[in-house]
């Protein structure tokens, strides 16, 4: 807590200075007695009534807590006051990230940690400054958590058992598979447990008629897709992290990856899961079927709720046949418009073999080849507007390549392609996908970056990176890449570092955009910390509060990913 | 002046190999296959050699069975102007590879004959140096840089040895092996893979070029690498020390 003390007396400067003009005194005072905390909101429907009020003040701009802020000022109650404890910062001291720790979650002491070691052993229960280091910070480097203690349960007892402990003793966790996601989810906010499932690595099962895999929640992707390439298979899903991502982290968010477009989600993918909820229990739910309409699919509750319902287990995931022959071809557009052309065509003429239909600017393509290794430019020498990846898969090779180069031909005479190449061997494949899915690293070595996962109806998917470019300026490098195929758009901001006022040109510009747009302001990386507040952008005020009511119903304490995926004035409601 | 590069297909790179079940080979059906990486760059040199107006013609040539034309069409896309396709349903092996390429040669009379230095399925680094031999021409294997002069027409190669970088200068007509770091070979354009379906591939039988082959090779078993054993973790540096001592025998 020490550490924030500094930029805590930045960020109280930075705000009062900024508000001084715009709000009303109590505001002022009740930041400076109560060491700049802020209260939960009450009952939903009032609050978001307020909420929306707020938005349309001259204030919008700015960070959300002080939002809701003014918005309560009028009910703020004493009680509120009352729960003040430490202030938790981002790493990056944004103002807009202000979240206060719950005071109904307990406090670690060595009778805990005792009785960890007795569930667990001594070499699971981790308070080694090291470890805690890597397992508190995100892939990113941008959430930091204050975690004392790591465990590593290796079999479903064990994590029913810590679970049942931490909810009788009231204290908080956090789920965390390999550490990859991208909005904050997968690392401690205060000092919650980590429980890492990573030991639990096995596979079960694999049925090679069906295809049916069942495997523990701690699997890497990669080894996974190892594991079935020796039998003819493969995974329905492939994202870049897939080298430390496991499946189980996998399917609480609900990830897509490159290939949704031809598979599908993992709604339709994931055939069982075995879960372990707040209180200990085991939720076995692991069927291998492809059909079972033996009432409520609750698994379906589970995948994408990014651990605030269950911890996951055990995975049952349906699996498809390793198609023989790839082919991927690298294109060049000139402007939007071709791009979207190509996809209705693309997907009219290659139909079943298309596998995967990503895009990227040329923004993208610049950061990517100055800030990866082994990167070539697969169409020199010059920079084109759009570039668009085509994969396709299936069982005969010389047919699919002659299908897809008859497609790109006629595309290229027909105007919307204006270069290309086809990747002739595997290394050249390798070589073309590590563009696109390099990209995320490239921006965490350039720098701080704000990356936003849109989904947009495709013909506006490029206008918010257009209208972004002109908000912020020639000196923002604004890039847009994603699955044109699913309409998810991946917008990043990159810079060489964090700038709160950066932030707040795009921050809520960008959710109240896709909001008008009647998109979704997460498509794939979920709410996690960094869109907890920002649901209603997406969701209507009814669904919030009925998915509240269930988060209630699995987990009464909350000690299950505190302060990400709902609201906060929607968790913590005053008593 | 005519290039002349000769190009294999192979087993893709990245492709996991494993052995057929009876011991006999490698398992190639159903397997990706690709063109040669060292081939893929003598094609990318005779490319570059064209482009810097020192050639007037660049030949891909491949022999096997009929799926090499997949491998020639690749050549063709990358920019050959034209292909031959020597069609030999059995294995070929190098002394024969070599033959062919002379009566080859001796048809199409190229300044210059490039191949790479080795195939990635037999590693037998032989081909470049027997069509040499047969064709009594100077050879510059390893290629790590090829200059041409076309008035004095000698090629100067840069040609990576054990011990070090030995500069040739050879006569033309001359034999020249790629190695590793010559090029990057460039990806097949929208644009050539067009202008490729219009070229030309020539086939031709062994008979036509007077080549007998014969298998003076014959492999009589493939088998696996022994399999790595698992690493032992040891709980202290005595233990380390005692199995270094004891069991490794290495101190």
């Amino acid at each position: 807590m020490e550490k924030w003390r500094i930029s805590r007396h930045i960020v109280k400067r930075s705000s009062t200075s900024l508000f001084k003009s715009l709000l009303s005194t109590n505001f002022e005072k009740s930041i400076n007695t109560s060491g700049s905390t802020y209260k939960s909101g009450r009952n939903c429907n009032p609050y978001v009534e307020h909420y929306f009020q707020c938005q349309k003040r001259h204030f919008q701009t700015c960070c959300h807590p002080l939002r809701d802020y003014t918005g309560n000022l009028h009910a703020s109650k004493a009680t509120n006051l009352e729960h003040i404890c430490r202030i938790q910062y981002k790493s990056f001291g944004s103002v807009a990230t202000q979240i206060q720790r719950n005071p109904s979650f307990s406090t670690l002491n060595s009778d805990d940690v005792d009785h960890f070691k007795k569930i667990l052993g001594e070499k699971n229960v981790i308070q080694d400054e090291d470890r805690l280091l890597t397992a508190n910070v995100d892939w990113m480097g941008k959430y930091k958590g204050s975690s004392k203690l790591l465990l590593q349960p290796r079999s479903t007892e064990e994590v029913s058992q810590i679970l049942k402990y931490c909810n009788t003793r009231c204290l908080a966790v956090v789920p965390q598979g390999g550490n990859t996601g991208l909005v904050g989810g997968s690392v401690p906010v205060f000092d919650e447990v980590i429980i890492n499932v990573g030991s639990m690595n096995h596979i079960i099962s694999f049925d090679e008629v069906s295809g049916i895999l069942v495997c523990e929640a701690g699997c890497i992707l990669e080894n996974l897709d190892s594991f079935l390439v020796n039998h003819g298979f493969m995974m329905p899903l492939d994202l870049g992290a897939k080298g430390s991502c496991q499946i189980g982290g996998n399917v609480s968010t609900n990830a897509g990856g490159l290939h949704f477009v031809r598979y599908g989600s993992l709604h339709g993918n994931v055939l069982g899961l075995e879960a372990v909820l707040a209180n200990g229990t085991v939720l076995d739910m692991l069927g291998t079927l492809r059909k079972d309409n033996t009432g409520y699919d609750l698994k379906q509750l589970f995948i994408g709720s990014e651990g605030s319902l269950g911890i996951a287990t055990k995975v049952s995931i349906l699996t498809s046949p390793k198609p023989s022959s790839k082919n991927l071809a690298f294109l060049a557009c000139k402007d939007y418009l071709s791009c979207q052309k190509l996809l209705q065509e693309a997907k009219r003429k290659l139909g079943e073999i298309l596998s995967a239909f990503e895009f990227l600017d040329s923004q993208s393509m610049e950061l990517v080849l100055t800030h990866l290794e082994g990167v070539r430019n697969p169409l020199p020498p010059s920079i084109y507007e759009f570039y668009v990846l085509i994969e396709t898969r299936g069982t005969d090779e010389s047919y699919d390549k002659e299908k897809l180069e008859a497609f790109l031909l006629r595309s290229m005479e027909g105007g919307l392609i204006a270069d290309g190449v086809v990747a002739q061997d595997i290394n050249q494949a390798s070589s073309f996908w590590r563009i696109r899915e390099g990209l995320s690293e490239a921006l965490v070595k350039a720098g701080a970056v704000y990356k936003y996962d849109l989904s947009l109806p495709i013909e506006k998917m490029y206008s918010i990176v257009e209208e972004m470019r002109l908000r912020l300026g020639q000196s923002e490098k604004v890039l847009g890449y994603g699955h044109l195929g699913d309409g998810n758009l991946h917008l990043n901001i990159s810079r060489p570092n964090y700038d709160d006022s950066v932030l707040a040109k795009i921050e809520p510009f960008v959710y109240e955009w896709t909001s008008k747009h009647r998109g979704s302001i997460s498509a794939e990386h979920g709410l996690g910390l960094m869109k907890a507040n920002e649901i209603h952008y997406s969701k209507s005020p009814q669904t919030v509060q009925v998915m509240a009511s269930i988060k209630k119903l699995l987990d009464p304490n909350g000690i299950l990913n505190p302060y990400k995926v709902l609201p906060h004035n929607i968790l913590y409601p005053e008593a | 002046m005519k290039i002349m590069v000769a190009v294999k297909r192979v087993v893709d790179y990245a492709v996991k190999i494993r052995v057929k079940p009876d011991k006999s080979g490698v398992e190639t059906s159903n397997v990706k296959m690709s063109m040669n990486p060292f081939c893929e760059i003598a094609l990318e040199e005779a490319l570059r050699i064209k482009e810097a107006g020192l050639a007037s013609e660049v030949i891909a040539v491949s022999m096997g069975p009929a799926q090499c034309v997949d491998t020639l069409r690749t050549g063709l896309a990358m920019g050959a102007d034209r292909a031959i396709h020597v069609d030999s349903p059995a294995t070929l092996y190098p002394l024969s590879v070599a033959k062919l390429l002379k009566a080859l040669v001796d048809v199409e009379k190229p300044g210059l004959l490039i191949l790479g230095k080795q195939a990635i399925d037999d590693d037998c680094n032989q081909t470049g140096q027997m069509v040499a031999g047969l064709l009594k021409w100077p050879q510059g294997t390893f290629a790590s840089k090829v200059v041409l002069d076309k008035e004095k027409q000698v090629a100067t190669v840069e040609r990576e040895v054990d011990g070090g970088l030995e500069t040739l200068c050879l006569d033309l007509p001359a034999v020249i092996t790629t190695d590793l770091r010559l090029n990057q070979p460039r990806y097949a354009t929208l644009p050539n893979i067009m202008k490729a379906k219009s070229k030309v591939i020539k086939k031709v039988t062994s008979k036509e070029l007077n080549v007998e082959i014969k298998s003076d090779l014959e492999v009589v078993e493939v088998h696996e690498p022994p399999k790595r054993k698992a690493g032992v973790m040891v709980s202290s540096v005595d233990e380390l020390i005692d199995k270094l001592k004891n069991e490794a025998h290495v101190i």
